[in-house]
């Protein structure tokens, strides 16, 4: 409950940081978000463009979250979205089999993809204590021109060098049922891939015992280990599934929003799932929630540009703003805190507020971030 | 051979500078215990300032020499109160700093375009860049003086006057031990008399204002427009600044080594005897060779051993 309020706090801020950044360069804050809410949610096709832009998002988000309830964090999505994306191209543009079989492989080597990317900063910070943060920058930029060389040498676009292959329709997501429930929209099975996950990834967290072994690593990693949980193990498990939940935004992304790759583009997405794990405070229906809020912020942003003469950056500008005012929940703590005293009426003795830890720290030793022995 | 080294040398430095002064700004945030992530954000803050500036002077006294330099310093000062947002974030509040600094590379990346909209139209800023020269009487020098001397930004002569003049602060002054004493051990800083968190907002600012600068100079020598974007170069700068392992002069070598590989990347394709060099690895080289480092000096890291933890002086 006081994360959901911490949350929504977040948002509020967000939104009221972005009316102040449009009223302060001579534009209509509400007339903007009248036409961005408008742009995403005006009528059926709006609103499954909306939830198409939000699924890759519940991908990245939950691979983010996942990390997190492990205590690392996974700032390579972005690299694995890229590298599963890429197997999940190569696998389409390939191989000749029937529909649901192609799709099942498909999906196999985005999220094998995406968990290889993922287990090597996993093997290194179990293996050699290297910070997951760091290595897994270096990857997302190994990806990015992995992508940037593969693609022109292997699956090169008819016509033009920056961009794969169109994929064969079969070969993507796309499910004319869905779609035309949607009035055309352009949403796909994507959609029902990431509620899959969401259930899945919260069967694993809270029902397994890999789940409890997964987070208790997270909590404590010394009590973990005393505890007998193999705690490098853990970790390396828990990057590969982050990975492989990454890799299959990739595929949502690749051949289910779009049917190509551009080369020279680190996703986007990749970083938002910080922001969409931080919001939905690492639980999937969280998770989930706050990905289909972020898509609905993508995805109005041009027709409020289209109407107004708002630049569609606002969007961009609130998401990250709001992952500033997540990232200082400590703030909106003190601030519902001393909400709640007031109503209680307990104004009279200032009583410092223990924060519950942000997610991602694990909540015994803090550690730093180069995991340099202390003593 | 020899030939295409003289040709690609001017550029190889004219790509290390901004890498250099960029990592040079992360190393002052992270010796004084803030690891910074948002080194690429800065950057772009000043790519953006200094693209701005330099062209409002412009287009108000055309061609006016003095045009670029005002933009280098205005981006010096956006940077400094941009980084602020993260040092408040880190330093009173805690809060996870990685996170803090992906929210400043977002942040700077949306807003930068945002105004930019709203300034030209475009989403861009096109700007008339520095112009090199030769230097008189050492660009003269055999050998060295090709090398060395011709075709050189003033820009450069300075970032590396920063380098060294950083080298001295960082090694030999009071103000230096005292900020990589809070990187080190806070708690002993400030039973020391050291004010911690003044001394790392000094290193956040820091920080800021020479990433801010890094970003201005690329646009300034290399890429002559702001886009919201400077291509990766500050996690490239971050990756130099662990492959120097936290030191002035690792990460000069550092990022001359990056400097190269990638300028080699970029004309291979031209140099018919560099051709056989698949240009792919010589792009992800920098990043492999960072996770290498990584893990060679995982035994016996100079890493500062506070960076990243929040300062909480009644810890212990």
């Amino acid at each position: 409950m006081r994360v959901a309020v911490v949350s929504l706090l977040a948002i509020l801020f967000g939104l009221l940081a972005g009316g102040v950044l449009m009223a302060a360069t001579g534009h209509n804050p509400f007339e903007g978000y009248r036409y961005l809410f408008e742009g995403g949610l005006k009528n059926p096709e709006r609103i499954g463009n909306t939830i198409a832009t939000g699924t890759p998002l519940i991908f990245t988000g939950l691979a983010v979250a996942f990390a997190f309830r492990t205590g690392l964090f996974n700032i390579g999505v972005a690299g694995q979205m890229l590298f599963g994306g890429l197997c999940a191209t190569a696998v389409g543009l390939n191989l000749d089999a029937p529909r649901p079989i192609l799709l099942l492989v498909m999906i196999a080597a985005a999220f094998l993809g995406g968990a290889l990317w993922a287990v090597v900063p996993g093997f290194l910070k179990a293996k050699y204590n290297v910070h997951e943060v760091v290595s897994s920058i270096m990857m997302n930029w190994i990806a990015y021109w992995t992508v940037y060389y593969a693609v022109p040498a292997y699956f090169k676009g008819t016509y033009l060098e920056t961009e794969s292959q169109i994929l064969p329709a079969a070969a993507t997501l796309r499910d004319p049922f869905i779609s035309g429930l949607f009035g055309g929209s352009y949403i796909n099975m994507g959609l029902y891939i990431a509620v899959l996950a969401v259930i899945v990834v919260a069967f694993i967290m809270n029902k397994t015992t890999i789940g409890y072994e997964l987070k208790a690593v997270g909590f404590n990693r010394h009590t973990a280990e005393y505890a007998g949980i193999a705690v490098n193990r853990s970790i390396v498990l828990s990057m590969a599934i982050s990975g492989g939940l990454g890799g299959l935004g990739g595929m949502a992304q690749y051949a289910g929003n779009a049917n190509n790759m551009q080369i020279g583009v680190l996703p986007s997405q990749g970083f938002d799932g910080i922001a969409v794990a931080l919001l939905g405070a690492s639980a999937p229906i969280g998770v989930m929630l706050a990905a289909v809020f972020f898509g609905l912020l993508y995805s109005g942003k041009g027709f409020m540009s289209a109407m107004t003469e708002v630049p569609p950056e606002i969007a961009d500008s609130i998401i990250a703003i709001i992952i500033y005012f997540a990232a200082t929940s400590i703030l909106m703590e003190r601030l519902v805190s001393w909400l709640i005293k007031r109503r209680k009426g307990q104004r009279s003795k200032p009583e410092e507020q223990q924060p519950a830890p942000p997610p991602g720290e694990t909540s015994g030793k803090k550690e730093g971030l180069y995991d340099v022995e202390h003593h | 051979m020899w030939n295409i080294i003289e040709q690609i040398f001017p550029y190889a430095v004219m790509y290390t500078i901004p890498l250099l002064i960029t990592g040079l700004g992360g190393l002052f945030s992270e010796r004084s215990g803030v690891v910074n992530i948002g080194l690429e954000g800065l950057m772009v803050v000043g790519a953006f300032t200094g693209a701005l500036v330099t062209s409002m002077i412009h287009s108000a006294m055309p061609y006016h020499p003095a045009a670029v330099w005002i933009g280098l310093l205005a981006a010096f000062v956006s940077g400094v109160a941009f980084s602020l947002l993260h040092a408040f974030a880190s330093i009173n509040l805690s809060a996870n700093q990685v996170i803090s600094g992906t929210a400043i590379n977002m942040l700077a990346a949306a807003l930068t375009v945002f105004l930019a909209r709203n300034i030209t139209g475009s989403g861009k800023i096109q700007t008339q860049g520095l112009r090199s020269f030769d230097v008189p009487i050492l660009s003269d020098i055999p050998v060295i003086g090709k090398l060395l001397f011709t075709k050189t930004y003033m820009t450069t002569w300075i970032v590396l006057l920063i380098v060294l003049l950083s080298a001295f602060v960082l090694g030999k002054t009071a103000f230096g031990l005292r900020l990589k004493a809070c990187g080190e051990h806070p708690h002993a800083a400030e039973a020391a008399g050291i004010n911690v968190r003044l001394m790392r907002y000094i290193g956040v600012m820091i920080s800021g204002g020479l990433s801010a600068l890094g970003g201005s100079i690329y646009i300034a020598t290399i890429s002559g427009e702001a886009s919201g974007s400077v291509a990766g170069l500050g996690f490239l700068a971050l990756a130099a600044l662990i492959f120097g392992q936290w030191k002035p002069l690792g990460i000069l070598a550092a990022t001359l080594f990056f400097g190269f590989a990638s300028t080699i990347a970029n004309v291979s394709q031209v140099i018919p005897s560099l051709a056989v060099v698949p240009p792919i690895l010589l792009k992800v080289f920098p990043y492999v060779v960072t996770l290498i480092a990584l893990v060679l000096f995982s035994k016996s890291s100079r890493a500062p051993k506070a960076a990243g933890e929040a300062f909480d002086s009644g810890k212990r």
